[in-house]
């Protein structure tokens, strides 16, 4: 690697990005180190995009610095380019050409030579299940196919670090999963990814690190798992048939008890290791008698992390509030 | 699933002087464009059916009641179809800039370790290449409705030079149109609303003696007249004038003024 000084793929300090008085970015700060994905989470118009242009240099800042594979993305800009990949939210295709042309196209482009170029473009087909179809043209291709070409395109020339903007958006959950498994796949060869999503499933399946960003600021940060944990532990909630019985378990769990309600007859306690946790109340509430009506295990998802946040969800309604603001 | 070996990128680049990669980055860009032209049927129509169409109409509906004095109007005509449909096939570059870079692959080309212009030169020579095809069609179907050029070899090649250099000259200006422009249906008008006029008000159709006086004025004095006019005395001799000079600098002036304004705003838009 050219910068062996750090391991740090991407750093970002303190970027502002404004357009006129609207404040796009309005100073972000975050690392990934290498071999890590990282998730940028957050509504539409939340500023996600604007931050991966600006790392990919399409963009420049009006503040701030950001770093990619060690070079400055103002003042190293072909560096910087030499070294990551891009998908864009909208598939950057050429519809005229074959899938197998738009790969040679791009592979040729990134001075890969006409051999290689050749060899790693097969490769990537069978890679993405994209052979059959190689030789059609793009404008016949169903949308996950051209998001697979898409991919395929940025990572011809086998960069350390790359972009994914919305990689999911618009396709249907089949093509959803292959996509995540090829991501995942990714990461297992040592790829840098970033990638924005607004979807928290997305990101609790495939990110190391998420980065939740609302209105152009990072408003919290760490892995999927450390973010729920935030929120509050996972804990079982236990509905019983009658009074007696809710009595008898509050007194049957005792300090465990982590809230209860009476006039429901529910009771919540605290896991740490949640299906085992489970069989455990099961039978201890079989022993004792106890009929229930209902006994279930409660996390604390990434859509709790937001709306506890940001006191709004991602949701529709967050997408409206922010349209004006989705373009940029 | 196999997995890729990863080596670093910049070890595969073979060394080249700068240059040599612009004109190689320049080269695939081209091939890409011109792939569109034989795979658009919108392109291929534009090529080869619509300069025959106009020959037709022109020579056979208007042309009996147009006085062209001594030449046949076949002969007067020509000169004045192949402009127009050199001007309407340059005008290509403002549609397929549009729709690049409605499509987001521009982006993709910013991204790379390449000098995005090099897609500018593409559209630009992909236009050039559709105008040889063009010009080629407009002859013969020229030649077939009457047109008898009086030519040598090297009028014939002062008229492909000119051409040449003409088509660049609108296709500079196209590249700035369609950089412009918001969407692709204004890059499609663009060609109706300027090219349109610049030919009618010329003397592509019928010579400007017969015009308003304004009219005549703008007529008269605008480039395509004077590409026209020496397109004219070259192939069927008409009386020469110094309509060939000041054609070539109208067409070396549009280029070196547009050329580097499209460059930058190729840079500066999105950004």
């Amino acid at each position: 690697m050219l910068n062996t000084s750090t391991d740090r793929a991407i750093a970002v300090k303190d970027l502002k990005k404004s357009y006129g008085k609207l404040k796009v970015l309005d100073g972000i700060d975050f690392e990934v180190h290498r071999g890590e994905i990282l998730a940028l989470l957050g509504p539409n118009g939340a500023g996600k995009t604007t931050i991966v242009r600006i790392l990919s240099t399409l963009l420049s800042q009006d503040e701030g610095t950001a770093t990619v594979n060690g070079f400055d993305v103002r003042r190293e800009p072909g560096a910087v380019r030499s070294s990551i990949g891009l998908t864009g939210q909208y598939a950057a295709v050429d519809e005229y050409l074959t899938g197998r042309e738009n790969l040679e196209m791009i592979g040729l482009l990134y001075r890969l030579g006409e051999q290689e170029t050749k060899n790693r473009s097969q490769k990537l087909l069978e890679r993405l299940d994209l052979v059959e179809p190689s030789n059609r043209r793009v404008k016949t291709y169903s949308g996950g196919m051209r998001r697979r070409i898409d991919l395929a395109m940025s990572l011809i020339a086998s960069p350390s670090i790359l972009f994914l903007d919305e990689p999911t958006t618009g396709l249907d959950p089949h093509s959803r999963i292959t996509m995540w498994e090829i991501i995942k796949g990714l990461a297992a060869t040592n790829v840098t990814v970033l990638l924005t999503t607004q979807y928290m499933e997305e990101a609790d399946r495939l990110a190391d690190k998420i980065i939740v960003i609302d209105k152009g600021s990072v408003i919290a940060q760490g892995t999927p798992t450390e973010l729920k944990a935030s929120i509050g532990p996972d804990h079982l909630e236990i509905i019983v048939k009658d009074d007696d019985d809710f009595l008898n378990t509050l007194k049957l769990f005792e300090t465990d008890v982590l809230q209860n309600d009476p006039k429901r007859r529910s009771l919540s306690i605290i896991t740490k290791n949640g299906t085992a946790d489970l069989k455990k109340v099961l039978s201890m509430l079989e022993e004792s008698k106890i009929i229930i009506d209902s006994l279930s295990l409660h996390r604390p998802t990434l859509d709790d992390v937001f709306l506890a946040l940001t006191g709004h969800s991602t949701s529709v309604e967050a997408e409206r509030q922010t349209n004006a603001s989705t373009t940029l | 699933m196999t997995t890729l070996a990863i080596e670093s990128n910049i070890q595969t680049q073979q060394r080249k002087p700068k240059i040599l990669w612009y004109v190689s980055d320049a080269w695939i860009m081209t091939q890409r464009s011109v792939r569109h032209i034989t795979r658009s049927m919108d392109q291929l129509m534009s090529v080869a059916m619509f300069p025959i169409m106009f020959m037709l109409l022109n020579r056979y509906v208007l042309g009996g009641a147009i006085d062209t004095g001594d030449i046949s109007y076949a002969n007067y005509l020509f000169a004045g179809i192949f402009v127009q449909t050199l001007a309407f096939g340059a005008n290509y570059t403002t549609i397929n800039l549009a729709v690049d870079l409605q499509q987001g692959i521009v982006d993709r080309f910013r991204s790379l370790p390449m000098n995005p212009s090099a897609l500018l030169v593409g559209h630009i020579t992909a236009d050039l290449i559709r105008n040889a095809i063009s010009g080629v069609i407009i002859i013969l179907a020229g030649l077939l409705v009457g047109f008898r050029p009086t030519a040598g070899l090297i009028e014939w090649l002062y008229v492909i030079g000119l051409a040449l250099i003409f088509s660049l000259a609108i296709s500079c200006l196209s590249a700035i149109l369609g950089l412009v422009v918001k969407s692709l249906e204004a890059a499609q008008w663009t060609g109706f609303v300027v090219i349109f006029p610049l030919t009618f008000i010329s003397s592509a159709f019928v010579p400007t003696q017969t015009m308003p006086t304004v009219l005549r004025a703008f007529a008269e004095n605008q480039p395509l007249t004077h590409v026209m006019n020496a397109m004219r005395t070259w192939l069927v001799g008409t009386p020469s004038d110094n309509s060939a000079w000041i054609a070539l600098a109208w067409c070396l002036g549009i280029i070196i003024i547009s050329l580097p304004i499209a460059a930058w705003l190729f840079r500066v838009r999105g950004k």
